[in-house]
């Protein structure tokens, strides 16, 4: 960590965006996090797509539960709304919270122990429940904030810092995440903000359940020899599905790629997503495809990156739930007590 | 791109943005920091073995260290570098025990320098201890060349002068007061092992407009009258005073006007208020002092009646520029102007002149009379003679002066050991660790957004009253503390060691001013475009790391970089660390024969 605040001084260049804001202007606390921590360059890139997308920091909400990761949001985007639950509960809270109030940009922020251990069944829930949001485990495989424990998605056979290996069968939140129906599916590595970027912009732009995994080295307990989650390993067995650019309806780029190397997926605020293909053959819209190709690659020790499935039309909770189209805060009076001939109809109606 | 060789003295060097800038090469951050520790005595130190006379420095430099100033570039205004030195001078004390003193045995060589202005003196200062027999001649009564004959004593008071002087002459360089060399071939016939040349540029500029020689009396040369003024031969002007000319004299000139009986004194330049030569804050300090700058008017006659003048006529003009940029004056057809004075300063330029120097003597000169000198040795084209201060390239300033001594200096210590004069000795560099802790260094690097302080002044009132009066108070001890602080420390260079760099992106993430890259490789155009910022600043350096596992480069874009430390701070393998970046130039002596 560090003690020195970070020099209000910025680039006499910096750009700025369509708000007028520089991306220092998404910043939050300065990070208490150990130097080097995987979960601080991911904040920078949150930052960073938040920044590019102009999103107006008061608009968006960032929840939490508890561990190394979910701390960092108080290092980021200090102008947001911010809820910090306890431990694995964040999926619930925000799940109520998008329900008070859908207009709100909703990222979750949590780690592997707090969504894949004690808070599984929670991200379960959310996913299948299609909540809009933007789901992002900051995966190390550990247990950080406790000092270095094997967490659920730590790899069989994956050596602590001690020299132990980890005797048990990882949990793969992206597997899990296609199969409850996530309807936009990523994995990426802080190590690499130019893929992380735009997949982040993207999960925010999705209007669905949106999940990030990303492999975020541990750089006090997990970053050794040995380890699956270090950054050399990552690097090492990083395959990449593809890499994409983000383009919002404004600006169009004019980059040409051979016939079938480049795919353009249409979001729905009229942006843009132009993937460019790594493995010629891959689908990012076959779910089924998608997951048998990504358990393969993780059986042959690879780790698959990239956009991993995106659904064109996703559903919400509440297009299923039909619930009312404003925030309840902004709901009148008279909308949230119809009367009492409203009553009776509602009553007839159970009868 | 190539990685970058810190080992080169003039990578890190040129970081130091004010210490490159500065002619001399003081260690500015050096002694920014001893000022806020309270230690002005090694403060002084520190700038009195580069410039060799800070306390008047510190009151006159042209400060081409401030234009440079990083955080001229990160805020508005630069550190107030030049009155931190003064800080350090009013504040010292004893330092006259560190003088060198007259060594024991002499090396058998004779030196004389010619004219005891700044340029001699720091000859004198930087030979005199090595053993070298150095006698320093001039025509006027008291050393110290133009800095105690032109610079008003309001801005310079002559005990300031005394002190400095002292110093220089202190190691045993004998001063022949009030003897003018007529002759250069009488003096090298007196068998001198070298002789310094450093006469100045003594000759005013006139203006040959009609009336000059009738209105004479009334029409003064702004060099000739300013020395007047500082020996005290002239004690009062007209009331209402015109200065033509926009340079420092006439600065000098139109402010010791009004502290001699002119009320309505005006300073008036031929092209515009932005061009002229005297530095932003000489303007100011004019100004302030209720006097007028006009410009774009072009000198045409000096009015007179019954043989005095009674003021001068201008012609209005405005600047066009042609395809190339060029400037050209041309007419605005406006009316001329008519501005009545009493007197009129003639500020326009000075020019060297050399009547003493034999055409026979052995020393070549040039077209337009400035003699043949070495820009790196300030050898003539007579091997044992060689110029400096404003004698050599026409007129600068002291700080130039002052370097010009020092390179002479090492070329006369090499020529008289029969060394090679041209084998120039390489700067001394040091570059040391400043971590002390897991969040500690030896510098201060909490640095915030602060204005600059003003120096406080005599009010207008009593400043005016007495020419000898010092108009400037100096910053008293807590505003230098403030001012201090403001430094950056642009010597805590980041050094970057790339094998134990893991890329985790952690400096990136945190540097504040988005000077941090780790890209993939090219050109430097190509790079200066991809960097987290783009690096439009062409003068300053990117830092180039490589030896990355991932085959990707760390590149560092100098420009704005706030030596704050947090990438050092962040990193978790330390391939970030802050080292400070001592860099020394080396004068005459052993020390250079040894380190070359
Ligand atoms: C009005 C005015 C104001 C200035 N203000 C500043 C300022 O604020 N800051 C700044 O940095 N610079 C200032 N300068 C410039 C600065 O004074 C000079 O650049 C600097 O002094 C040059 O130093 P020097 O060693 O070359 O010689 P000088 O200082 O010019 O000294 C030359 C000496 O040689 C003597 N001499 C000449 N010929 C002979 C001879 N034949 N025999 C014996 N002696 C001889 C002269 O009497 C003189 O004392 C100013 C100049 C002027 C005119
Ligand atoms: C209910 C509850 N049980 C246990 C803990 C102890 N605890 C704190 S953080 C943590 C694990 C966090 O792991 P992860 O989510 O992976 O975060 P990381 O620190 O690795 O980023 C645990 C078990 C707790 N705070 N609350
Ligand atoms: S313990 Fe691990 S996860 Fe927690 S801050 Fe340190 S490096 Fe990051
Ligand atoms: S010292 Fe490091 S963190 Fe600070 S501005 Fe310079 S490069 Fe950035
Ligand atoms: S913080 Fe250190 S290890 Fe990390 S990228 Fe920067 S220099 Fe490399
Ligand atoms: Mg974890």
């Amino acid at each position: 960590m560090t003690y020195l605040a970070k020099p209000k001084f910025r680039h006499p260049d910096i750009e700025i965006n369509e708000l007028g804001f520089s991306h220092r202007d998404y910043e939050g606390s300065i990070s208490t996090l150990c130097a080097g921590c995987g979960h601080d360059s991911i904040s920078s890139a949150i930052m960073r797509a938040c920044f590019e997308l102009s999103l107006p920091p008061h608009r968006i909400a960032k929840l939490s539960g508890i561990g190394c990761s979910s701390k960092t949001p108080t290092y980021f985007l200090g102008q947001s709304h911010g809820f910090n639950s306890v431990h694995g509960r964040m999926p619930s809270v925000l799940t109520g919270a998008n329900l008070a109030n859908r207009e709100l940009i909703y990222l979750g922020v949590s780690g592997d122990g707090d969504s894949a251990s004690i808070g599984f069944g929670q991200f379960a829930h959310a996913i299948r429940r299609a909540v809009n949001m933007l789901y992002i485990v900051e995966n190390n495989g550990v247990y950080g904030l406790t000092k270095g424990q094997f967490s659920a998605t730590s790899d069989k056979g994956s050596k602590s810092k001690k020299g132990i290996d980890n005797p048990d069968s990882p949990i793969d939140l992206v597997s899990i995440a296609m199969q409850l129906g996530a309807t936009f599916v990523a994995r990426s590595f802080s190590g690499d903000k130019d893929q992380l970027v735009p997949l982040i912009k993207a999960g925010l732009e999705h209007q669905g359940a949106a999940f990030i995994d990303v492999i975020s080295p541990c750089i006090a307990f997990n970053n050794h020899q040995g380890s699956t989650k270090s950054f050399d390993y990552v690097r090492a067995h990083n395959a990449e599905l593809n890499t994409l650019d983000f383009i919002t309806s404004q600006a169009p780029i004019g980059v040409d790629y051979p016939e079938g190397a480049a795919q353009d997926v249409r979001l729905h605020d009229g942006s843009t997503i132009r993937l460019r293909k790594l493995s010629a053959d891959y689908d990012v819209h076959d779910r089924g495809a998608a997951m048998d190709h990504i358990y393969r690659l993780g059986r042959s020790g690879e780790i698959a990156t990239g956009l991993i499935f995106i659904d064109d039309e996703p559903s919400d909770m509440h297009a299923r739930l039909g619930t009312a189209k404003k925030p309840l805060n902004a709901l009148a009076d008279r909308d949230i007590v119809p009367g009492s001939a409203a009553l009776a109809k509602i009553n007839a109606g159970l009868r | 791109m190539q990685a970058t060789d810190i080992s080169d003295p003039n990578y890190f060097h040129k970081v130091v943005d004010c210490q490159w800038a500065c002619p001399a090469h003081t260690p500015v951050p050096e002694y920014i920091r001893r000022i806020a520790a309270g230690d002005y005595t090694g403060a002084y130190l520190i700038n009195w073995k580069s410039n060799v006379f800070p306390g008047i420095l510190g009151r006159t430099c042209d400060r081409p260290c401030e234009p440079a100033c990083r955080r001229g570039r990160v805020e508005e205004e630069p550190v107030a570098i030049c009155r931190l030195k003064r800080v350090a001078a009013d504040y010292k004390n004893g330092v006259a025990a560190y003088m060198p003193k007259p060594p024991e045995t002499k090396n058998g060589k004779r030196i004389a320098c010619i004219g005891a202005g700044p340029a001699s003196l720091t000859v004198a200062r930087d030979l005199s201890p090595l053993g070298y027999d150095v006698v320093v001649f001039d025509g006027e009564a008291k050393a110290g060349g133009f800095m105690r004959s032109q610079i008003p004593k309001f801005r310079l008071p002559d005990s300031v002068i005394d002190e400095e002087v002292g110093f220089a002459l202190s190691a045993g360089a004998v001063f022949h007061a009030s003897r003018r060399i007529d002759s250069m071939k009488a003096l090298l016939d007196e068998g001198y092992d070298a002789v310094f040349v450093g006469t100045g540029a003594p000759r005013g500029r006139d203006l040959d407009l009609p009336g000059r020689k009738e209105a004479a009396a009334n029409i003064h040369i702004g060099i000739d009258w300013l020395s007047s003024v500082a020996f005290g031969h002239v004690e009062a002007i007209g009331r209402r005073v015109i200065v033509l000319g926009g340079g420092n004299t006439a600065m000098d000139c139109c402010r010791s006007s009004r502290r001699l009986g002119g009320e309505e004194v005006k300073v008036i330049v031929r092209s515009g208020f932005d061009e002229m030569k005297a530095s932003p804050w000489e303007k100011e300090d004019a100004m302030h002092e209720g006097i007028p700058i006009l410009n774009f008017m072009v000198p045409k006659t000096f009015e007179h009646e019954n043989g005095r003048l009674t003021g001068m006529t201008f012609e209005k003009v405005r600047a066009e520029y042609d395809d190339k940029g060029r400037r050209r004056l041309v007419p605005t057809g406006e009316a001329d102007e008519f501005v009545a004075c009493d007197d009129v300063l003639v500020a326009v330029g000075q020019e060297n002149a050399f009547p003493w120097i034999e055409a026979d003597a052995g020393i070549a000169f040039d077209k337009w009379g400035m003699p043949v000198v070495d820009e790196k040795t300030f050898q003539s084209s007579r091997s044992n003679v060689f110029f400096g201060g404003d004698a050599a390239f026409g007129p600068k300033n002291i700080i130039w002066a002052v370097a010009h001594g020092h390179d002479a200096a090492v070329s006369i210590d090499a020529f008289c050991r029969g060394a090679d004069v041209a084998d120039r000795p390489p700067p001394l560099m040091n570059l040391i660790s400043q971590k002390m802790g897991i969040h500690e260094w030896s510098y201060d690097n909490a640095i915030a957004v602060d204005e600059r302080f003003k120096v406080p002044t005599l009010a207008n009132d009593v400043a005016l009253k007495d020419i000898r009066k010092e108009v400037e108070l100096g910053f008293d001890l807590k505003l230098g503390y403030a001012e201090a602080q403001r430094c950056l420390n642009c010597d805590a260079q980041t050094v970057f060691e790339a094998k134990l760099c893991i890329e985790c992106d952690a400096c990136v993430d945190i540097c504040p001013m988005d000077c941090i890259t780790f890209t993939e490789d090219g050109d430097e155009a190509d790079l200066r475009q991809r960097l987290s910022a783009p690096a439009e600043n062409l003068e300053q350096a990117i830092y180039i790391g490589n030896g990355l596992k991932t085959g990707r480069i760390m590149a560092k874009d100098e420009d704005v970089c706030l030596h704050c430390g947090l990438c050092a701070e962040r990193c978790p393998t330390g391939a970030w660390d802050m080292q400070k970046s001592l860099i020394e130039m080396t004068h005459a002596g052993h020390a250079c024969r040894s380190r070359a």
